[in-house]
């Protein structure tokens, strides 16, 4: 199970959290800032895997993005790098060429496309249609519900 | 894709003022939300930043508390807000409004509702109960989108308590015709699962519908809560097998659609968590291991694309090929796949190569040596992550020949090792090893200063326990004691004349207690000299008060015979006055006792040798507290060894890997056998079992089989070694014959010398890494013989050690356990109490007999328990002229022989005793029959006999001693048990010691575990004292149970198997509801109500004993599913 997916830049700072269990904000802060430490300061060229206390902490880095990601120790490391990768497809998809800004200012959809990808903590939906099928019915949804609430105001 | 990310990512820090540029029209540029990033990111200070903040959370708070603010506004406030909190700033007073705004806004609005609610909130947080309305509502929706958001929220974080409201409307949801949406309730389910398992019991048949589901997606969903509930039951989903492995072909053979592909290779996702489900499964079970064979070489064959995603799934079936039943034709495809990961160039594939060769190392140490270049090139790594992969590995393949050079690396990296979780651990396995494998005393009390100082205040006590323990208790030679002792004072006296500042604190309570101990080993060592040095230690800032009490305690024992008078008085002087209590009583102790010689004399006595003290091991004097503890909802004890190891399991896949050939790792296997003094045989449990278990292992022609004896944890197998090995291990032919030589004849290289080649220095450290691995392993590289002290630190520890039991067993493998073999397998079959209550006592005695009677078999094991001239039984307990096959049960006591009684199980045995045991229930009573059968030739004139346990009271029917027992007799004890504090399993643990006329005094230790179900009794009662009973009781417990559905009367059903599974009364059935009493031996009450509710039965229990229906409950689900 995945404990936990942060998303941040090369200066630390954090563009996206997900936990998937309970943890107060103090322990979540902690963890962040752990993490940013951590993985900022690896060499090139290590591997992308790290211990911490009993997780597994697997990260990548995309540009000027790193994505963190919080496994249980029995868990495939290889697997959730490539859960890391899936994602990022998804966001590339969606946004058309992603980038750090695209996650920066629509930050709320970068949450709704992992909602639809992981679900408590598990794979929900591996077909990367099927993640952006369900995200543009609800985006359509919303568009035509903007137009339709903005029509009476002008 | 990733190189067009990367492309258009480090393009963009330009792209942040240019709003023309292409996809900005998404940047919403113009927003509020917008502005505020920006100004942000423009900000260079924190303190700016900050402000900003400050000034942007007044100005949210403001527009969200007025009441014109409309829900799209509301919306963007709550992005902002959003926004804020990942800044770390808190916007606690916008979480009631996220909750509005997912209860009030229509869908665009409800779902930034939803997600802020589920980024701000905790499950445990008190708002979210205001939402449960909310999501019973869109569960409810027409709308899909409303429904999906509410599974999404109610499987991010939702309240436990609250489940049983919304449950209903989720499992309604698993027959929707969206597939989305019967995936997503899957999901939500899971999670349900995982956080409150007793909650969706009954839907188990549900998820059986999901796994058939059409769609591959609620398929693929389901298999998440399978994976989580094999884990817990593998025996219950033994039957799926076959679909699994289905499934599994399906996926490989690339019949799911197109969709499912990542990067062009099928579903890999779906089938990891297959292989791992089937993994589970065929875990010790041949013939379902049998069944998946065909379609793991498929998959390894298959899986051929250079890409990380086949690698994760070859990496799987690795791990489950390994695990299941074995086959040799799979072993070896799956060996050469290990030697792809580990040569692999990259990075991340020879981390998992390391991980996969120490899973398996220890079935296969030829693999080891067949990359050992690239694991010496891996231990020289810059990065630590992989140092500390290989440093793993070896930890598994060390053996006495090898320990030096490999506890050398381990605390090389220690040293530049800064995280302090992966140096608790790493220490704990430096100790183990020097414990276990120790060339020499010098050598081991060096590494454990190492360790101390290394390790500091971080880890584990138990380390510095046992260390303690080991030195204090001593070996069998007193010559060798004396000298470890002796060595360890010497290094510990120029140590504290160097800098003691520098160490930590436990490190100097352990010196302090040796240097009180034992400097008087040391005869030219001035009593007033280590009084000195002590008392410079109370002098440094640094010291800890329990590290001074420590040192005071030490000095006491010292200041014998008026030596060093002065610096005494100056120090008890100082800390009379103390504000630590502690102190101060130390201080008073040494005033008083080294002014008074003859009080001092006898509460301190001077070599008192190997007496070992009386404690109250099982600290029964806290039962009281405990209980009540327990019954205010704390969590039940695990001790530090367990929980330790409870983790490591999750780490070491597999240290039982095949099913019969585990005997000697499964019984001992933990990974911490450092256990202090308190925690008496916990996993001598396993013993009686793993003994048979070896039996049948050494038959099973597994090829292995001898190779992993000879990493079994505890090390008593070293002698075995050499034969084993040599007969197992053929040298691989892919070896560098240079280094192979290196090991072979050992005649140099103990540590590498540096050479200027470092190829050579490399070959010279896998020679000395790898010796023990090689056939020949009767060649010494450390140049002492080192057997000598090996085997006798080994028996040291066999008495005091839990696992003591189990290591007698080994010792004696040979013969007379065969007999209690074959006891076992003949009563395998049937493990409870082998009569049911309403039997009549007499066909009782009968079929238990006729089941413990297996004449052929028994006489054909030669040195059997009952050899043909074993008649003389020393029975304290009349009985009829035994006939010639006779077993242990004609011993039991003739009061005894009518009533139900368990099978008899062997506890532990050593060369001259086999103890076993059985139960038998007596009406008010439970008896505890011990039987110690003398195997030797020579008579024993004493044994004496103690048990003890945290859970039950027990009270001895023939006081204690035993007496004496002649050659091969059996001599019986009984034990009247009564339960103190229950729990499903309660244990005992006893100590038989015992003299022979000649020789010293031993004892052999063994541990017993019945269920509770044997205390149970029928209680027989009227409704009427049934009704005042129930509301006396404070204890309970509620839980729905399956029904026995296949009865016209469910209820009745259910209630009699309960009756006779477990002897409850019935006490009457009134429509749909049925009442029950039981208790516990005579005084121990529960009552049980039980109602049909929905197909299920909802149990009720109630006593005034803590736990009790708990662990009745425990029992009831067991006794209905097992029907």
């Amino acid at each position: 199970m995945i404990r936990f997916l942060l998303l941040f830049s090369r200066q630390g700072k954090l563009r996206l959290q997900k936990w998937f269990t309970p943890i107060t904000e103090r322990e979540k802060k902690k963890i962040t800032r752990d993490m940013t430490t951590m993985v900022l300061s690896r060499q090139p060229r290590s591997c992308n895997f790290l211990h911490w206390k009993d997780l597994k902490i697997i990260y990548k880095r995309y540009a000027s993005l790193y994505f963190c990601l919080a496994i249980e120790n029995g868990e495939n490391e290889l697997i959730a790098l490539e859960v890391i990768h899936r994602y990022v497809e998804l966001l590339d998809k969606y946004f058309g060429n992603v980038c750090e800004l695209d996650i920066i200012f629509n930050f709320e959809k970068a949450y709704f496309i992992l909602d639809e990808f992981l679900m408590g903590g598990e794979i929900q939906e591996t077909s990367k249609q099927m993640v952006n099928r369900s995200i543009e019915a609800s985006d359509m949804l919303q568009e035509t519900m903007e137009e339709y609430m903005s029509k009476p105001a002008f | 894709m990733s190189d067009v990310v990367e492309k258009t990512l480090t393009a963009l820090p330009g792209l942040l003022s240019l709003d023309s540029q292409p996809g900005s029209n998404k940047l919403s540029s113009s927003s509020k939300l917008g502005n505020l990033i920006r100004g942000v990111t423009e900000l260079t200070s924190k303190h700016e930043e900050e402000k900003l903040i400050q000034r942007e959370l007044t100005s949210i708070k403001e527009q969200v508390s007025s009441p014109n603010t409309s829900m799209r506004q509301m919306k963007e406030l709550m992005v902002r807000a959003i926004y804020c909190e990942m800044l770390g700033y808190e916007a606690s007073f916008s979480y009631i409004h996220a909750i509005k705004l997912a209860q009030q806004g229509t869908a665009l609005e409800k779902r930034v509702g939803y997600l802020a609610v589920s980024l701000f909130l905790n499950e445990s947080h008190e708002l979210l109960l205001l939402l449960v309305n909310t999501v019973l509502k869109d569960l409810q929706s027409t709308n899909l989108i409303e429904v999906c958001m509410a599974l999404t929220v109610v499987s991010q974080m939702f309240p436990k308590d609250m489940i049983p409201a919304i449950l209903p409307l989720v499992e309604e949801k698993l027959n929707h015709p969206k597939e989305i949406i019967r995936r997503k309730a899957v999901l939500a389910l899971y999670k349900f699962y995982l956080i409150a398992p007793n909650q969706v019991q009954h839907i188990h048949n549900k998820f059986r519908k999901a796994l058939c589901d059409k769609d591959p997606g609620v398929m693929t969903a389901s298999l998440h809560i399978y994976l989580q509930l094999i884990e817990e039951n593998p025996e219950g989903y033994k039957d799926l097998t076959t679909s699994f492995v289905t499934i599994l072909k399906q996926v490989v053979g690339g019949k799911l659609p197109m969709d499912f592909n990542y990067h062009s290779v099928p579903a890999p996702w779906l089938q990891i968590q297959l292989l791992r489900i089937l993994c589970l499964l065929g875990k010790n079970d041949q013939s379902t291991s049998e069944i998946m064979y065909e379609v793991l070489d498929e998959s390894l064959r298959r899986a051929e694309i250079n890409h990380n995603i086949t690698y994760a799934i070859l990496f799987e079936c690795v791990k489950c090929i390994y695990t299941i039943h074995p086959k040799s034709e799979l072993l070896e495809k799956a060996a050469k796949c290990i030697g792809n990961f580990v040569l692999s160039s990259k990075i991340n594939l020879k981390y998992l190569g390391l991980k996969a060769l120490t899973y398996v190392v220890q079935q296969d140490p030829k693999l080891a040596l067949q990359h050992q270049m690239t694991i010496i090139e891996c231990l020289d790594h810059p990065d630590l992550i992989i140092k500390r992969e290989t440093l793993e590995l070896l930890f598994r393949i060390t053996n006495a020949q090898n320990v030096t050079v490999i506890v050398d690396k381990m605390l090389e990296f220690l040293r530049i090792n800064k995280d302090d979780y992966t140096t608790i651990d790493l220490v704990g396995k430096v100790a183990e090893l020097a414990e276990k494998y120790a060339p020499d005393n010098e050598w081991f009390i060096e590494t454990m200063s190492t360790v101390f100082s290394v390790g500091g205040d971080t880890m584990q006590p138990d380390i510095p326990n046992s260390f303690l323990k080991l030195l204090s208790e001593g070996f069998d030679s007193v010559e060798e004691d004396r000298k470890l002792r002796l060595f360890a004072v010497d290094s510990y006296v120029s140590l504290l004349q160097g800098e003691p500042g520098k160490l930590p604190q436990r490190f100097l309570q352990v010196i302090s207690w040796v240097l009180g101990e034992y400097s008087c080993l040391r005869a030219d060592l001035e009593v007033d000299t280590v009084l000195r040095l002590l008392a410079k230690l109370l002098d440094m800032k640094t010291t800890s008060s329990e590290t001074k009490s420590w040192v005071l305690m030490a000095m006491t024992k010292l200041c014998e015979g008026g030596a060093g008078v002065s610096v005494v008085r100056g120090v008890s002087e100082t800390y009379s006055s103390s504000l630590d209590t502690v102190l101060r009583q130390r201080a008073q102790e040494l005033q008083h006792l080294s002014q008074d010689p003859e009080l001092r004399a006898r509460v301190l006595p001077r070599h008192t040798g190997l007496e070992p003290l009386e404690v109250d091991s099982s600290l029964s004097f806290l039962d009281g507290f405990v209980s009540e503890a327990l019954a205010a909802g704390a969590a039940p004890y695990k001790p530090p060894h367990q929980r330790q190891e409870e983790l490591a399991q999750a780490k070491a896949l597999s240290l039982e890997p095949y099913g019969l050939s585990l005997p000697l790792s499964m019984s001992s296997c933990s990974m911490t056998d450092r256990q202090s003094p308190m925690l008496l045989s916990i996993s001598s449990g396993l013993s009686g079992n793993s003994n048979d278990l070896s039996h049948k292992g050494g038959s099973s022609s597994l090829k292995l089989d001898g190779v992993k004896r000879v990493w079994g944890r505890e090390g008593y197998l070293a002698q075995r070694e050499p034969a084993e090995e040599s007969a197992h291990v053929e040298v691989p032919s892919t070896l560098r014959s240079p280094s192979q030589q290196g090991g072979a004849d050992g005649s140099h290289s103990q540590t590498p010398t540096p050479t200027p080649e470092p190829e050579l220095e490399k070959q010279q450290l896998a020679s000395s890494l790898f010796v023990g691995l090689s056939s020949h392993s009767s060649v010494c590289l450390m140049g002492k013989s080192e057997p000598t002290p090996q085997r006798f630190r080994r028996k040291a520890r066999s008495p005091a050690s839990s696992s003591g039991a189990s290591e007698n067993i080994s010792h004696s493998l040979v013969s007379p356990p065969i007999t209690v073999d074959t006891l076992m397998c003949n009563n395998l079959l049937d493990s409870r109490i082998t009569s049911e209550p309403d039997v009549s006592p007499l066909e009782q005695t009968n079929g238990s007999c006729d089941e413990e009677l297996p004449d052929s078999d028994v006489k054909g094991s030669s040195p059997s328990l009952v050899g043909d001239d074993a008649l003389v039984a020393a029975d304290p307990a009349p009985h009829e002229e035994p006939p010639k096959d006779l077993l242990l049960i004609s011993y039991l006591p003739a009061e005894l022989s009518g009533l139900s009684h368990s099978e008899i199980t062997p506890l532990s045995s050593d060369q001259s005793l086999d103890l076993s045991a059985c139960h038998v229930q007596k009406e008010g009573d439970l008896v505890l029959v011990v039987f110690i059968y003398n195997s030797s030739d020579s008579d024993i004139q004493q044994i004496l006999l103690e048990l003890d346990s945290e859970e039950l009271e027990v009270s001895c029917e023939c006081d204690g001693a035993v007496g004496g027992a002649r050659g091969h007799s059996v001599a019986v004890c009984q034990y009247s048990l009564s339960v103190k504090r229950p729990s499903v399993h309660v244990e005992l643990v006893g100590t038989v010691s015992y003299q022979f006329p000649v020789g010293t005094p031993q004892s052999v230790q063994f541990s017993y575990k019945l269920p509770l179900s044997s205390f149970i009794r029928p209680l027989t009662l009227s409704t009427e004292e049934y009704g005042t009973m129930w509301l006396d009781f404070s204890h309970d417990t509620k839980q729905n149970l399956t029904l026995i559905s296949d009865d016209p009367e469910p209820l009745a059903a259910s209630l009699s198997v309960l009756k006779k599974k477990l002897q409850l009364h019935v006490v009457e059935i009134i429509g749909m509801e049925g009442i029950v009493a039981c208790r516990l031996l005579q005084d121990q009450p529960c009552l049980m109500h039980c109602r049909l509710h929905a197909g299920t039965l909802a149990v009720w229990l109630r006593s005034p004993v803590p736990d009790l229906p708990d662990c009745l409950m425990y029992f009831c689900q067991r006794a209905l599913q097992e029907h």
